[in-house]
């Protein structure tokens, strides 16, 4: 947890740099809720093992929707099958259906390189690539066969509260920077190409607290222009910074789904209880 | 907490380690002694190589100037190393073309694309083999298959044929292990980024492994320009003549040596010894390219 005195000390560094956030959490979570990503007794398979159990769920619009739940529930699963990363395991195996805007991701004419262009992702562990930063940045552009040119690097750098920290030497290497900076910097990677959904597997789990909290308070800011997933074993910042949970338990179930303020006070399950006040997981 | 009845001083005296403690020096030699023996015979080698040299120079006149300037010759007095120096650069070239490709695609298939099938592992154990193939059965297969075959003839593109073959495996190998060396996490990061395969090889794998993939093959290519056997096999002695390209007939540099070594005269042997000191150079700055982009890319990735 970051202490009081570094929260507002970052809070005034951060509102210097960044546009403070047109809308207030609460306001948000007011708003009626477009359903952008949806599943529909979706279960997923490593081999003999099933990962995930039936999950169907529906996902707003321009909200953060958190998932949290016990190591091995499924729930970094279900974020690969957001955007078909788990093609690349080669024994997973995807069984019911996945909607983006209504039409099922695993459709026989869906081209997962597309579906990523629209949805992003952030990692667990920092991970940008050997190159400046700048390059680091319009990846995504070049990639795409999108133009890219220095608005598009300082639009997505600021956008990920990166910018008054590296815009001197947008030329040195990614590596160079500090842990925070570099998954502030794969955050930007994510965004330059402008993509629709962001997905984020634990984006603060490999970091100091300090800037977890730069990477929360970032949240707050993306999720007016895109829509958040983010998978978290920290209930507190689910608690913090999510409009909606998801409560995975163990064999792949999702247990509970709800306004993230309904779930931490008053959960339907008792399973769910438990897990949130410590008694297991 | 101290056993009641004995004194400090007895306290760890009783448990004898002197045998133990005498195991662990006497050890310590042997495989003191193990190391530096390898770095022993080359200082003798080295010192063996470097006396002939300096008594060539002093004693038979061999001017370095003239002996890198002049071809080679049926008399000691007018010989030269440059038709060898010239033959043994044009076949790195060359090598290094027929190699790099060949070798860096398939070591991309194998390690990005190929599945993990029989096929693949009897392929990956085929290379392992290959690399430990005696250099002069490549020098027999360039004989059998091109210099006879489709009747090449003794020429500098059979030659650097038969070296292509002989560190293909090298090649393959060690780029494989640069390619592995690249953090899965960086291809996951450009998969979600939108990039296709072929964007996530050619822009993020290939960039970061390069540095390795250019070490393994400056490597290989060092050990190829000393191989004698393979152009003894392909023919390449007894040419004093510069080849003009890779049709030409050719001597390279160890074959040019190993003919001057086996001449009776003792003029010959220290032009061979003047032969070797360039040859070991050559092949120094190769390693020290090696080593430098090795330790210039290390600390990334």
């Amino acid at each position: 947890m970051a202490t009081p005195e570094t929260k507002d000390a970052h809070e005034q560094l951060i509102s210097t740099s960044v546009q403070p956030s047109g809308t207030d959490r609460t306001d948000r979570t007011n708003q009626p809720d477009t359903t952008v990503l949806a599943s529909h007794d979706l279960s997923v398979y490593y081999g003999e093992e099933q990962a995930l159990n039936e999950v169907t769920i529906e996902i707003p619009e321009n909200k953060v929707t958190a998932i949290i739940g016990p190591s091995g529930c499924g729930k970094s699963t279900f974020l690969r099958c957001i955007n078909r990363m788990n093609d690349q395991i080669d024994a997973c195996r995807v069984e019911g259906e996945l909607t983006y805007q209504g039409k099922n991701v695993y459709d026989e004419d869906v081209d997962p390189v597309a579906l990523r262009r629209k949805i992003g992702q952030v990692f667990q562990k920092p991970n940008p690539f050997p190159k400046s930063i700048r390059d680091n940045v319009t990846y995504g552009l070049e990639v795409q066969g999108k133009s890219e040119t220095d608005e598009d690097v300082e639009r997505a750098l600021r956008g990920a509260a990166l910018w008054d920290e590296v815009k001197d030497q947008l030329d040195s290497s990614g590596l160079d920077l500090s842990g925070g900076q570099q998954q502030r910097l794969c955050i930007a990677r994510a965004i330059a190409p402008d993509p629709e959904v962001i997905l984020m597997d634990e984006p603060t789990s490999a970091l100091d607290p300090v800037a977890a909290s730069k990477i929360e308070d970032l949240i707050d800011e993306l999720v007016e222009e895109y829509t958040v997933v983010i998978v978290t074993h920290n209930m507190q910042q689910a608690a913090r910074i999510s409009d909606k949970t998801a409560v995975f338990l163990t064999g792949g179930n999702l247990v509970e789904f709800d306004e993230t303020t309904k779930v931490f006070e008053n959960p339907e399950h008792q399973r769910v209880e438990d897990y949130i006040t410590g008694r297991f997981g | 907490m101290s056993t009641p009845g004995k004194s400090d001083t007895e306290l760890f005296t009783d448990i004898d380690l002197g045998w133990k403690h005498l195991q662990n020096r006497l050890f310590l030699g042997v495989i003191f002694a193990a190391s530096m023996f390898g770095v022993v015979m080359l200082a003798l080698l080295l010192l063996d190589v470097a006396t002939d040299f300096y008594v060539g120079l002093t004693e038979f006149n061999i001017s370095l100037t003239d002996f890198l300037t002049r071809d080679g010759s049926r008399r000691a007095e007018g010989a030269g190393f440059r038709g060898a120096l010239v033959a043994s650069l044009m076949l790195m070239v060359l090598t290094a073309f027929l190699s790099l490709f060949i070798g860096v695609g398939s070591a991309i298939y194998l390690e990005e694309y190929a599945p993990d099938t029989r096929l693949t592992r009897l392929i990956e154990a085929n290379l392992a083999n290959l690399a430990g193939v005696p250099s002069i059965v490549y020098g027999l297969l360039a004989l059998a298959a091109f210099v006879n075959g489709i009747g090449m003839g003794p020429i500098l593109l059979a030659g650097s044929i038969a070296l292509a073959l002989l560190v293909m495996p090298i090649i393959i190998v060690s780029s494989q292990e640069a390619l592995r060396a690249v953090p899965d996490s960086v291809r996951r990061g450009s998969y979600a980024t939108g990039a296709t395969k072929w964007q996530t090889i050619r822009r993020v794998v290939l960039p970061a492994a390069f540095p390795g993939i250019m070490t393994g093959t400056i490597l290989a290519l060092a050990r190829a320009i000393g191989e004698t056997a393979p152009l003894l096999m392909v023919g390449a002695l007894f040419v004093n003549r510069m080849p003009y390209g890779p049709l030409d007939r050719f001597s390279g540099m160890p074959t040019q040596i190993y003919g001057w070594a086996s001449e009776p005269s003792q003029h010959f042997i220290h032009l061979a010894a003047v032969g070797i000191v360039v040859l070991l150079s050559i092949m120094l700055c190769m390693n020290g390219v090696a080593i430098y982009l090795r330790k210039k890319y290390e600390t990334e990735v």
